[in-house]
């Protein structure tokens, strides 16, 4: 018995500290520095904070192009499926210019008149130019649903930014680096954005759901929701500015499900802005 | 001239499983297939604790840590905690190593499917706990399942591609 304890003590110490000929170090020293880095970035160590921006930008530039042939494979794909259902998709647009054409004069008329409106009450007017971003790499993660953009503190950004495709909300910036940037999409498990679901104004929270659609996660009142509900920001928390775009009501994929307008696997181009916009 | 292409063939024999690593931890090679739903493996286990087992001098421990280091910046996790992970990996495979004589592909699995659901819920608690990052263990479990499975199949290549790249 006393042998055998031995025997898994002497095997446990050979595996931590025996270094072979070839071996730099041992596995305990590695374990050690690895636990006091984890510590050091836990705690938004200084040093540390520097060297990860470092790293930040030498990793993601080596990383876009070691990602560039399954990237260039999953479009290749895309494009290939995208193809076989052209005939359906043109019926199905055409149906939807017709119905847009429609909506658009009733928009324009109704974009003049919330201006008039505003100009009565005193509100401030905003204007908001983005600044366009290529994703350098879009891998889903277990843990994290993240984007890597081209922009960075160079370039004016700064973290908390939204991130835009066709003006539809991605993501925010969490992370920025002097030439590149790190947003956290809206699908993450860790996404969580005031909301108002339109028509009705109901104020509520929208959740990731570490998969490709959101869900309505908290609300005040018992809501009925359709597929003709309409997700949009809802500017509370100062995080957002209200009224952009995210997604529709689904119940298909789960009750109070939410589908997102981008498709966030295949972002290529997005737009950067400030939060609140400028003033015109 | 043919000595030389047999040179360049050894020396990308040799460096294949180092290559593999360091293009996987930067490509975070998890075949996330939409239409496949929840298939996806953590390729970067695999090589580490195969290698560490069968040849530990083939990847060394300092250029594990740097890949996990570097899978940390890919993917956005804390600084340090893949390679925490990784070298938890390489930890199993040294004891194995220690205590068996005659290697064989199904045991080694056995304590290759233990220190994946060791390390992974490592991970997880790491990021749960410290962190506070909310996190989908169905995922994660399918993750751990496929990588068990695939471990046969690699283990099978890189069992062809050992004697090869000495």
């Amino acid at each position: 018995m006393a042998s055998g304890r031995d025997d898994f003590i002497i095997a446990v110490r050979s595996a931590f500290l025996k270094k072979s000929n070839k071996q730099q170090f041992s596995l305990l020293a590695l374990i050690i520095f690895s636990i006091v880095l984890i510590f050091l970035s836990n705690l938004n160590f200084v040093g540390i904070k520097y060297i990860k921006i470092g790293v930040n930008e030498a990793t993601y530039r080596l990383s876009a192009i070691v990602s560039y042939p399954e990237k260039k494979l999953n479009e290749s794909i895309n494009f290939f499926t995208e193809y076989f259902h052209v005939y359906k998709e043109n019926q199905n647009l055409k149906d939807q210019v017709n119905k847009l054409n429609i909506d658009r004069y009733n928009y324009i008329f109704l974009e003049n008149e919330n201006k008039k409106l505003k100009e009565l009450i005193g509100e401030d007017q905003y204007s908001v130019d983005g600044i366009i971003s290529k994703v350098l790499i879009d891998k889903d993660g277990k843990f994290l649903k993240s984007i890597i953009l081209n922009r960075g503190s160079k370039n004016g950004i700064i973290k908390g930014m939204v991130v835009l495709e066709n003006d539809y909300l991605v993501g925010q910036i969490i992370e920025v680096n002097y030439t590149t940037s790190r947003a956290i999409l809206v699908s993450d498990l860790n996404s969580n954005i005031p909301v108002v679901l339109e028509p009705g104004s109901f104020q509520s929270i929208l959740s990731g759901s570490g998969k490709n659609y959101g869900k309505i996660k908290y609300s005040k009142n018992k809501l009925i929701l359709d597929e003709n509900t309409i997700v949009y920001t809802s500017g509370s928390g100062g995080n957002f500015r209200a009224g952009l775009p995210i997604g529709k009501i689904n119940n298909d994929i789960e009750e109070f499900a939410v589908e997102f307008f981008s498709d966030l696997s295949q972002l290529s181009y997005v737009k950067i802005q400030s939060i609140e916009g400028s003033k015109e | 001239m043919v000595q030389k292409k047999i040179n360049i063939k050894n020396k990308l024999l040799r460096y294949f499983p180092l290559i593999l690593l360091y293009f996987s931890v930067l490509n975070e090679f998890d075949i996330d297939v939409a239409s496949l739903g929840l298939f996806s493996f953590n390729l970067p286990f695999i090589i580490i604790f195969y290698w560490s087992l069968r040849d530990p001098d083939h990847i060394g421990n300092g250029l594990i840590f740097i890949s996990g280091i570097l899978n940390d910046v890919t993917l956005g996790y804390p600084i340090g905690l893949s390679s925490f992970i990784y070298l938890i990996i390489i930890a199993f495979a040294s004891y194995l190593r220690n205590i068996t004589l005659r290697p064989s592909t199904y045991k080694d699995s056995l304590i290759f499917l233990i220190a994946i659901l060791f390390a992974n819920s490592v991970n997880a608690s790491i990021l749960s706990f410290i962190f506070a990052i909310e996190i989908n263990f169905f995922e994660i479990i399918a993750n751990i399942l496929f990588t068990f499975l695939l471990y046969f199949l690699f283990a099978r290549i890189f069992n062809y591609l050992k004697p090869m790249s000495v």
